[in-house]
């Protein structure tokens, strides 16, 4: 059938375009603005240049939660894209089992922010929380208030509760869609359950493998809420991420202008490593 | 209507001015010579003309910044190097 080409539809793309430019383009602007004045309030700005990026980018400060903000990432992609993978191969596909499954993988998506990092706030409490009473009743040392690690421990651990469903239920969207006549094949051919695997699922789960690691790798990357309830960046900075570093400076500190010039590389930080991530695995999955 | 409030500069409204004259250029480019010109580069990955201007322009913000990191505030040959950057990325990615 011959394509109709009609440049009247791109009429059908402005309302995306007026909503993108006020969400983003006209925010973003203003950071930019911001990142090279300063200003001490009353709409006043005074023309500083490239400093606040020159001070953002030789601080340690920004060094150290950008560390801290690619190992926590690194981490979470390593538990929640495997174990997600996991999950989804081993839930039912057919029968009553499917719908419960379901709702139960669901349901931790559908809790707000700053309720699953109060909920894990008290859950590792060691006066009253069950996971930290249970942790010191079996001669366990943990305190994630005090200990940097027992503080990590935590918020991947709740990361790990909190998102992994959404790995499983893409990857799950992923398995259901091949078709029987796959299977059958691989049965008519004697193929091992890892064959059946790495030929016929991983492959059809590409895409939607795809999407699942850009989603959490963005946001792991920009994880602000749970860490913030849960240790408030603490012990000392130990959990101190490059967002909550960025509200310490814009709104604690009134920092306007070093804020800007820190979510303008923030910002191109992201973009970068998802545009190489999104590169990468597009053209594998071209090639293969 | 008063922008006052997004704090505009010249500079800043120059660069902006900038990035949307490429951004129309684009626009014309592919309305005289449609399809985006995709190809297969050094990259080894297939890029249109419009993956091209991406790639030159976060490379050429990453540049100005390793520039201002390790070198100093002067940025003329930050964007010197960087359209040497584009030209090379639009002549061989």
């Amino acid at each position: 059938m011959e394509k109709t080409w009609n440049n009247k539809a791109w009429f059908m793309v402005l309302p995306v375009l007026v909503l993108v430019a006020f969400s983003a383009v006209i925010p973003l602007m203003t950071v930019v603005n911001y990142s090279v004045q300063d200003t001490f309030g009353n709409n006043e700005f005074f023309w500083a240049g490239t400093d606040w990026f020159m001070d953002v980018l030789e601080s340690d400060r920004f060094w150290d939660a950008l560390t801290r903000n690619l190992i926590f990432s690194a981490i979470i992609l390593a538990i929640e894209i495997p174990l997600g993978i996991v999950i989804a191969l081993n839930m039912p596909k057919k029968g009553i089992g499917v719908p419960i499954c379901l709702v139960l993988m669901a349901l931790p998506l559908l809790i707000p922010w700053n309720v699953v990092g109060t909920i894990w706030q008290v859950f590792g409490r060691v006066d009253i929380g069950l996971l930290g009473r249970t942790l010191a009743a079996l001669g366990i040392n943990y305190n994630y208030v005090q200990n940097p690690i027992d503080a990590w421990v935590t918020l991947i651990v709740m990361d790990v509760w909190h998102w992994t469903s959404l790995v499983v239920l893409l990857c799950y969207a992923g398995l259901v869609s091949i078709p029987d006549a796959y299977y059958q094949a691989a049965k008519i051919d004697g193929a091992s359950r890892w064959s059946v695997f790495r030929y016929i699922q991983l492959p059809k789960m590409k895409r939607v493998l795809l999407i699942a690691f850009l989603l959490r790798f963005m946001d792991s990357f920009m994880i602000y809420t749970e860490p913030f309830v849960v240790t408030g960046g603490g012990p000392g900075n130990s959990t101190t991420f490059l967002s909550i570093d960025l509200v310490k400076m814009a709104i604690g500190q009134f920092d306007l202008g070093p804020a800007a010039a820190l979510s303008i590389i923030y910002f191109l930080i992201i973009l970068l490593l998802s545009w190489i991530f999104y590169t990468v695995m597009t053209t594998s999955d071209a090639q293969g | 209507m008063d922008f006052s409030w997004m704090a505009w500069t010249l500079p800043t409204a120059l660069f902006f001015l900038a990035i949307a004259l490429m951004l129309v250029g684009m626009g014309v480019w592919e309305y005289v010579s449609p399809g985006g010109n995709p190809r297969v580069g050094v990259l080894r990955f297939e890029t249109t003309r419009g993956d091209r201007l991406f790639v030159s322009l976060l490379g050429a913000a990453f540049i100005h910044l390793a520039w201002l990191g390790l070198v100093g505030a002067n940025l003329w040959w930050a964007l010197a190097l960087s359209v040497i950057y584009a030209i090379a990325v639009f002549r061989y990615v």
